[in-house]
């Protein structure tokens, strides 16, 4: 297989207008003649529905919670970017650019990331008209702020809530296209399967998570807009009920993945408090700017952090990094405090977290100050804990947020099979090896509302696609592969409970896929991963019936699918011997423990294709061409 | 802790429901509500026994999903608050918690403490939006909008739809949550062409859906996890008669 990532001719600031012109066009009056499968309705997949139902397509959109707008995109709290320059502070589309491919530590594709800092600017203006409510300046303009370490401010944001906000917008439009009959809605539905005929995405199948039926639907053209796969490390800050299964499920089917070692991990969430804990909760990283984060110089000092005199104190990232101190990327906050509890200098019961000290901010600004910038974080804070953070030290503790790698797809959103688009979270293509603070809002938007409008139209038009109902064989062979394994998983009748196993699994991935990874560790996670999932197969207990609401059959069959993908995520950390943006193997770092990225031997995006449950994938390489920003090593010191 | 607990349990939409006792044991105060309910479920899977079904999802109190009556109270005892942002330290060893669903014609019981909201997916189809098509939109910052607009819109669009205004309310109506939409949108100057329809037709659409009207108690205001205030109602009902007696 070759991968062509079909990228346009040209100079990069012409390549997507002139990609625009070239690409077919669908005559009105037969858009409604195909049916366009959208799965997911986060920011993405409701952008994309809305948009192709204002087209004119038939519109089918699937969600696995009870409502679209429940979709995860929904907790994004900080904002979103956009080139507007509105502050005149030196942003532009170029800025943005650059910023994003060297945030991405040289591993993302320069014309998508071109392209999307060009449509930023784009997606501020529509969600303003739907009438979301961004920050507002006195003078009736549109706040901005700088954000996750950025020199210009371009972040939009609606107070804490911005996904909320763009996602209620996107939801908005996706019901009144509803309401006209463009889309049909499809909630409590999850996707099984990918039905390919003749080799193109041709349907699904779903089951109604209500009736527990089985249910085939086909159309001319698949988009996936289903997330992220951080809950493969069982706690993350992700929704509970977000999975990897629709995309996992079109791997099996010929979609390559991409990059799946690509996994982002936020050094500002409130620790893990005991085994019952079933997900992490953000703390924002703008707490950085005022907060100082340290650990006890002593190893095993179990003294409270009053009783801790100055000079017993370790201002870790201070000490290591004077010129940015508290305020290093996400990655390089996270191992470090990983270093720390590695250290035995950990803080609280488990002694695993750092300080956060708010005692000087409150001294120097007041806590009026303080209580203005943080208090709905610190509120949060206290109600999680039941610790006030104005009087003692946040603790915090790294935890897996986001992840940059999915399904590969080429310049228009399209994977390698035919017919099957990717957007947002779900496909690999703009973050790198690292995503910038408030850049998944902005991707998930604009694949759906700019991007995909365009690049499905070319594809249905340029592509022969005759008929296909859902009784033909492909439907009836997916829906039987589905049946098959829901009864099977009913079948097992063990002992084990799913999240007991769930658990197990995070705890594989994290201790030995996680913040840092080397070869010995990442042996030993793919050997434990294909035992954990024997013992899945054969002891797990799902109880109850096919044939109504069953949460233990659903979440069985999700971490069913994150017991086969953990692997291959292991195995693309084990190949990728250099360390870059959020994957970070110990063997290759600067004589002062800093990253180290090898572009000779890595520039690439590893892409592997599926060959069988337990059998090693075979890998394919897209490789990364930077014309435009040149590849440096990233120094905080 | 120990706790005793009395769970909804329903086997369908067409079934009777009855309390069934539980007792939950080793609760530690740092869990949440749900994660309690959890511990209970892994218990009953690890045994061969069906999970009590509940619905829940971000457990961060922004997507709605978790609509659990705790004591009588929807999201439970802590104004502001969720059900899955509660936590056991609420709670005394040896207490007796009852867990029921929303209750509400509108919302019918899918099973245990499941819920089926679509009728308020239905309402926003109804009108709950601006008519702007991808693609035509100018620039943002053409349109001014004063900071204590954006702000007291920004107040009402919060709302996360989970429900428990309805869940409260005696006569199950859909008020607040359709208010705060409502306002949101007829606040900002974009929502304003279509204000009279769109009033109009979402009220239609809830009295449709089985939601009863308001009678001014409150209770929804007090349970809102957002704290939505119920000036939002007296908002919505001058957007109705301005609405009413506006030209057609």
């Amino acid at each position: 297989m070759k991968l062509d990532a079909r990228i346009p001719a040209g100079p990069i600031d012409r390549k997507w207008d002139r990609h625009k012109f070239e690409m077919k066009l669908v005559n009105p009056a037969n858009k409604r003649k195909f049916t366009i499968i959208v799965v997911g309705t986060g920011l993405a997949g409701a952008s994309a529905a809305a948009s192709l139902g204002e087209l004119g397509y038939n519109v089918l959109s699937f969600c696995i919670q009870d409502s679209p707008r429940r979709a995860h995109s929904i907790a994004a709290q900080g904002g979103i970017n956009a080139a507007k320059n509105y502050q005149n502070d030196g942003d532009s589309v170029y800025r943005l650019f650059y910023d994003t491919v060297k945030g991405g530590d040289y591993r993302s594709r320069e014309a998508n990331v071109y392209r999307l800092a060009q449509l930023s600017v784009n997606i501020i203006d529509q969600c303003v008209a739907q009438g979301v409510p961004f920050a507002r300046e006195y003078g009736g303009l549109l706040d901005n702020r700088s954000f996750g370490g950025a020199q210009v401010s371009r972040t939009f944001y609606a107070r804490g809530q911005t996904g909320q906000q763009l996602l209620l917008g996107a939801y908005s439009s996706l019901m009144r296209q509803v309401q006209t009959r463009a889309v049909r809605l499809f909630a409590r539905r999850e996707m099984l399967d990918l039905v390919l005929v003749d080799g193109k995405a041709r349907g699904i199948v779903c089951r109604n998570l209500i009736t527990g039926e089985i249910e085939r639907y086909a159309g001319d053209a698949v988009i996936l807009a289903t997330g992220g796969y951080g809950t493969v490390y069982y706690l993350s800050t992700n929704a509970v009920n977000s999975n990897v299964t629709a995309s996992w499920r079109a791997h099996k089917r010929g979609a390559l993945f991409a990059n799946p070692c690509f996994t982002q991990i936020h050094p500002t969430c409130i620790p893990v408090s005991g085994e019952h804990q079933s997900k992490l909760t953000l703390m924002s990283e703008s707490l950085r700017n005022d907060g100082r984060v340290w650990v006890p110089k002593r190893k095993g000092d179990t003294r409270s952090p009053e009783q801790i005199p100055e000079e017993e104190r370790d201002y870790y990232l201070e000490r290591k990094y004077p010129s940015f101190g508290n305020l290093v990327p996400r990655d390089v906050a996270s191992r470090n405090a990983k270093q720390m509890a590695d250290d035995g200098r950990g803080v609280g019961d488990s002694g695993l977290a750092v300080y956060l000290d708010f005692k000087d901010a409150i001294a120097r600004l007041g806590p009026e100050v303080i209580k203005e910038k943080y208090g709905n974080l610190f509120h949060m804070y206290k109600k999680i804990t039941d610790e006030d953070p104005y009087k003692v030290p946040m603790r915090i503790y790294p935890a897996i947020h986001y992840t940059m790698g999915g399904l590969w797809v080429d310049y228009n959103l399209m994977s390698t099979v035919p017919g099957l688009h990717v957007l947002g979270e779900a496909n690999f293509s703009d973050h790198g090896a690292n995503r910038l603070g408030a850049s998944a809002l902005m991707q998930g938007l604009a694949d759906g509302y700019f991007v995909i409008p365009y690049t499905i139209g070319d594809y249905v038009a340029s592509t022969p696609l005759p008929k296909v109902t859902t009784d033909h064989e492909a439907f009836r062979e997916a829906a039987s592969c589905a049946q098959s394994q829901i009864t099977r998983l009913l079948s097992i009748k063990g002992r084990r409970g799913i999240r007991e196993i769930h658990r197990e699994l995070g705890r594989i991935m994290w201790d030995d896929v996680g913040m840092a990874r080397n070869e010995a560790s990442l042996r030993r996670a793919l050997e434990a991963i294909p035992k954990l999932r024997d013992e899945f197969w054969h002891n797990v207990s799902v109880p109850g019936t096919p044939d109504n609401l069953n949460q233990s059959l659903e979440y069985a069959g999700r971490v069913g699918d994150y017991l086969e993908f953990a692997e291959l995520l292991a195995f693309d950390a084990l190949h990728r011997r250099e360390s870059c943006g959020g994957h970070f193997r110990e063997e290759s770092q600067t004589p002062d423990g800093e990253a180290l990225r090898d572009d000779r031997n890595f520039s690439y995006v590893a892409a592997w294709q599926f060959t069988g449950v337990g059998r090693e994938p075979v890998l394919h390489k897209e490789r990364l061409e930077f014309e435009e920003v040149h590849p440096t090593q990233r120094s905080y010191k | 802790m120990r706790l005793n607990l009395r769970i909804w349990r329903q086997a369908g939409p067409a079934s009777a429901g009855r309390l069934v006792d539980y007792t939950a044991d080793d609760v530690s105060p740092d869990m949440s509500f749900l994660e309690m309910l959890d511990v209970v479920n892994e218990g009953l899977v690890k045994t061969g026994q069906e999970a009590i079904a509940f619905d829940s999802d971000c457990r961060e109190g922004i997507c709605g999903m978790c609509s659990l009556v705790v004591n009588g109270v929807p999201h439970g005892p802590d104004r502001g608050t969720t059900v899955c942002q509660l936590h056991m330290r609420r709670f005394r060893d040896g207490d007796t918690i009852t867990v029921e669903p929303w209750r509400a014609r509108a919302f019918p019981v899918v099973k245990d403490l499941v819920v089926d909201r679509s009728a308020f997916d239905r309402v926003i189809a109804a009108g709950g939006f601006i008519s702007v098509n991808v693609g035509g939109a100018p620039d943002g910052n053409t349109i001014l909008i004063p900071k204590e607009i954006a702000e007291t819109a920004m107040d009402s669009a919060a709302c996360i739809g989970c429900g428990a205004c309805v869940a409260a309310c005696k006569n199950a109506s859909a008020h607040l949550f359709m208010s705060a939409k409502i306002s949101q949108l007829a606040l900002l100057p974009q929502g304003k062409p279509e204000r009279h329809s769109r009033v109009t037709a979402m009220i239609a659409q809830a009295d449709a859906e089985g939601f009863g009207s308001c009678s001014n108690e409150g209770e929804c205001e007090a349970v809102c996890p957002k704290e939505i205030p119920i000036s939002n109602i007296a908002r919505m009902t001058r957007e109705y008669v301005r609405a009413r007696f506006s030209s057609r």
